[in-house]
């Protein structure tokens, strides 16, 4: 191939094959995307491994994240410090967990925690009415929404304490045949 | 040393998975160095001893396919095309529109191999190393042709210099090798023409089996409804701010359903009329497709009639009528059926799979009503060419000067004419669809768009507004069009070239159109759970073609003037030519070995009983995920019911109760109606809506070895059934004393 770019080491970037779902020529682009969030913050030369990251308010500006309802939750979910300050590793791995080649336990996983808005490892009910408020921007009645929360709960809900652990949720989202086409983003 | 040997193995395998574990990069990345330093270090320390250079020279070979094939892997993402475009479109309509695409651009490449194929090993070595044009007579147009052979309208139709070139089959030699390299043309041409239908094969299943896996096991319909739609909804693929809002909008409505649907009582419906409705719109759905079978039939017949008589004289529509008929059926008929189907009130996935059924049934129609009365007329033909040949050989060995004379005006090759037609059709149903879209889509959207400032009602948003895009439709037409092509590959090699400039042209048009005059869904249903409805559509039309060309390779003799197999009985004749000819005798014993019927008999019958035997395993499988399931169920609602303090609404653990001891004496109690067949999730009053346990029945397989009721007797014999799911499990339960 024979690219010459100083962008990364070739060691970093197998490395970086090796970690993700993305191909050498697809990790050179996601540092492009990354870099043209913060041209001045983002360095070109990685080969250091610097420590930059980016604050979430800049993140979730990029045009594949801007219309998600959850886009603070997701980018909230790959940061190290819960606050959505992402740095290239992050950044990285999130695009490979929602990438169409990744397996569906690993999205199942990550669901979990997006949806999980208290992060106490739980989906209770407070999350859930979050998560339907969210989807339906409040356009159903308090009524409307205690019944699907409480519905929902209750299809889901193995070991019946009222709210949901990852294995009733796993149980549930794996079994859903529009789970893989719908939590995916292409970048 | 082994245990060595496992832990670099074990640390190999750590690699390969590491992108599947749910860690952060960081720790990701430590590790993958740890693990190849690992390696690194002890794989050298294992090559000592016996078989070093060897274990260096695997270990090296290893490494270097792992490169290779990540090359590869890199190569061949680089190359997929139109990744923009598809990204373009699934920010705008989400992921059900852009799966049409994608799979326009996997038929794309599908088509490219076949072309590949056909292209290479026939037309090439014929354009290369072949008589030229004009040699001889198949390869010439007929003297009284030739004024017309280069008029536009004639090529359009495929007549002149078109029917007479590597296009069609007519032009190929019978030389049973050609050229400085001996390529054996005819041999050639018939394994190309089955290998497609071989290669096509191996994808479609190769692609189902790979979507099989991904759709997920099946789960009820019922029975998450209210979770998936809360976590699975969103289409994460959304990046257009109308699509979103649109996309809002569908989830609320959808969600406002679903309460409706749980909190109303089933309707109280008058099931005779609807019954009464549904037959009867069947029975003008099967009379339409008969009329329209009937139409085509007629149709042809009369074509042939007018081809007897004067070409000049004919109109247009009278040279065309087959094409312009079948079009015509195949616009007018599916909203004709939607119209009828709204007698049947279904819920909308069902009726959309009634409606694909329907139009599939129509286009297969259609097609076969036109083959069967093509074929007619070339049974009339051969019969009548039969009595040609046989006086053109008495004139041949009379007047051989005479030879080539007396065919240039004698109609040669009928198949030819019948592959002409058929082509002629295909192209014709790709104007008509490129037309379609233009004036269904594009026209009405600049009407609505422009007429809107000065019409009396919002264009817009009532009647006619823009159009959505029309995924089943697309899908269907894409999927016979593949189909034509297989049907006609073998005959029209040019034909499979055509087919990968219409798809190339399709991408770009459709990626036009739907930006541009298309507004997303308002409600999305998909036709099935994976792709695979879809798929395996495309698998029934391949075997449906195939059939045409294997009974014309079969049992059809070839012409005697025309075509690489003119000369032999049958086409096939060339392969056993072949192998008498060219391959050492012990193959020949070999193949004539295994087509002995004392053979080939119990290698049915073996595979017959292989399937009976993997149906029966699978669904001993089945059974036993539907025993698991039960299990989980009770036991979730036990735990339920133990935290509500409640008693068990399992009739099980009921009965069980019922059967200690103490219970025992007083007669059983006289229970409320408890029927066990409710629907889970069935409404009830308020909002807190139970679901009741329908599986509760004991195991209907496993006799009773006893019956409950009051016993006599010490405590201490009153042995009841195991515990566990399904009483009398074990066979033989304890003897009465």
């Amino acid at each position: 191939m024979g690219n010459k770019q100083t962008i990364f080491t070739d060691e970093q970037l197998d490395a970086y094959q090796d970690c993700t779902f993305f191909t050498r020529k697809e990790i050179l682009r996601l540092h492009g995307r990354y870099h043209e969030l913060a041209p001045h913050l983002v360095p070109m030369d990685y080969t250091k491994d610097p420590d930059c990251k980016l604050p979430l308010a800049l993140i979730v500006n990029m045009p594949e994240l801007k219309e998600n309802p959850f886009r603070n939750r997701i980018v909230e979910s790959f940061s190290e410090d819960g606050m959505g300050n992402l740095s290239f590793n992050e950044f990285v791995d999130m695009f490979s967990v929602l990438s169409e080649m990744a397996p569906r336990e690993l999205k199942a996983i990550y669901a979990f925690k997006i949806y999980d808005f208290n992060v106490d490892n739980y989906l209770c009910k407070e999350d859930l009415e979050k998560t339907l408020n969210k989807l339906t921007k409040e356009e159903l009645t308090p009524e409307e929404v205690e019944l699907v929360c409480q519905k929902a709960i209750e299809e889901a809900d193995l070991d019946g304490d009222n709210k949901l652990s990852f294995a009733d949720f796993e149980n549930m989202i794996t079994r859903a045949p529009d789970f893989l086409s719908t939590f995916h983003i292409r970048i | 040393m082994e245990a060595l040997k496992e832990q670099v193995e074990e640390k190999k395998k750590v690699i390969a998975t590491l992108r599947n574990q749910p860690w952060r990069m960081k720790r990701r990345l430590v590790v993958l160095k740890e693990a190849q330093e690992f390696v690194e270090r002890f794989e050298g320390a294992l090559g000592k001893g016996r078989g070093r250079k060897l274990y260096a020279f695997k270990v090296m070979m290893a490494k270097k396919l792992i490169k290779f094939k990540r090359d590869f892997e890199n190569f061949k993402t680089a190359c997929i095309p139109w990744e923009r475009k598809i990204k373009d479109v699934e920010s705008h309509f989400g992921s059900s529109v852009a799966s049409y695409f994608i799979f326009l651009r996997w038929m794309y490449g599908l088509n490219l191999v076949l072309f590949g194929l056909m292209f290479g090993l026939v037309m090439l070595p014929e354009i290369l190393m072949g008589l030229p044009y004009g040699s001889i007579p198949r390869k010439t147009v007929p003297r009284e042709e030739q004024p017309t052979a280069m008029d536009y309208s004639v090529l359009f139709e495929f007549g002149g210099y078109c029917k007479y070139s590597f296009l069609f089959y007519g032009y190929y030699d019978h030389e049973r090798t050609i050229g400085l390299l001996q390529f054996r043309l005819p041999l050639s041409y018939l394994l190309v023409g089955v290998g497609i239908f071989g290669y096509s094969l191996m994808v479609v299943i190769r692609t189902m089996a790979r979507n099989a896996n991904e759709g997920g096991d099946g789960a009820e319909e019922g029975d998450f409804t209210f979770s998936w739609k809360m976590f699975t909804s969103w289409d994460y693929l959304i990046g257009n701010p109308e699509t979103a809002d649109n996309k809002y909008a569908s989830i609320t409505t959808s969600f406002k359903e679903s309460i409706v649907d749980e909190q109303e009582n089933q309707k109280d419906e008058n099931i005779h009329l609807r019954r009464f409705l549904r037959v009867l719109a069947n029975f003008m759905i099967i009379s339409c497709l008969g009329g329209s079978g009937y139409l085509i039939y007629f149709v042809v017949k009369r074509s042939q009639e007018f081809a007897k008589s004067e070409n000049a004289n004919l109109s247009w529509f009278e040279k065309n009528e087959v094409e312009f008929v079948m079009s015509l059926l195949g616009l007018v008929c599916p909203p004709l059926f939607e119209t009828i189907a709204e007698l049947e009130d279904y819920h909308p996935r069902i009726a959309l799979k009634w409606q694909l059924g329907r139009i599939f049934a129509l286009f297969l129609g259609n097609l076969y009503t036109f083959l069967f009365a093509l074929f007619d007329e070339v049974n009339a033909k051969l019969e009548s060419e039969k009595s040609i040949k046989n006086s053109t050989e008495w004139i041949y060995n009379q007047y051989h000067a005479n030879y080539s004379s007396f065919f240039n005006t004698t109609d040669v090759s009928i198949i030819l004419y019948t592959v002409v037609e058929f082509v002629k059709l295909i192209v014709s149903d790709i104007q008509v669809t490129y037309l379609t879209i233009l004036i269904g889509d594009f026209v009405r959207a600049v009407t609505v768009r422009f007429l809107n400032y000065c019409w009396c009602w919002d264009l817009e948003a009532g009647f006619p507004s823009y159009g959505e895009f029309d995924i089943s439709g697309n899908v269907l037409g894409l999927i016979f069009n593949q189909g034509m092509i297989w049907m006609g590959a073998f005959y029209a090699p040019g034909l499979v070239g055509l087919n990968v400039l219409r798809l190339l042209t399709s991408m770009y048009y459709q990626c036009w159109a739907v930006m541009c005059c298309n507004v997303p869904h308002e409600r999305v249903f998909k036709a099935s759970r994976s792709n695979n409805f879809y798929m395996g559509l495309l698998l029934l039309v391949l075997f449906l073609s195939l059939l045409p060309v294997v009974y014309t390779i079969m049992t059809l003799s070839p012409s005697f003037d025309c075509g690489p197999f003119s000369g032999q009985e049958k086409m096939y004749d060339v392969v056993m030519e072949t192998i008498e000819q060219d391959l050492p005798a012990f193959i020949g014993n070999i193949f004539t070995y295994a087509t002995n019927p004392g053979l080939i008999m119990p290698a049915v019958l073996l595979m017959v009983l292989a399937l009976y035997y993997l149906n029966a395993l699978s669904k001993g499988y089945q059974q036993a995920n539907l025993d698991l399931k039960r299990k989980m169920q009770m036991a979730r609602d036990e735990e339920k019911n133990r935290r509500n303090n409640k008693d068990s609404t399992n009739q099980v653990m009921k009965d069980l109760e019922d059967l200690l001891p103490n219970k025992s004496l007083a007669p059983p109690p006289i229970e409320e109606d408890k029927s066990p067949k409710t629907k889970p999730g069935a409404a009830r009053k308020g909002v807190n809506l139970q679901k009741d346990v329908s599986l509760a029945a004991p195991n209907p397989r496993a006799p009773v070895t006893r019956a409950p009721g009051p016993r006599r007797g010490p405590p201490g014999n009153a042995r009841g059934p195991q515990p566990g799911p399904g009483r009398g499990r074990g066979r033989g339960g304890p003897p009465r004393q």
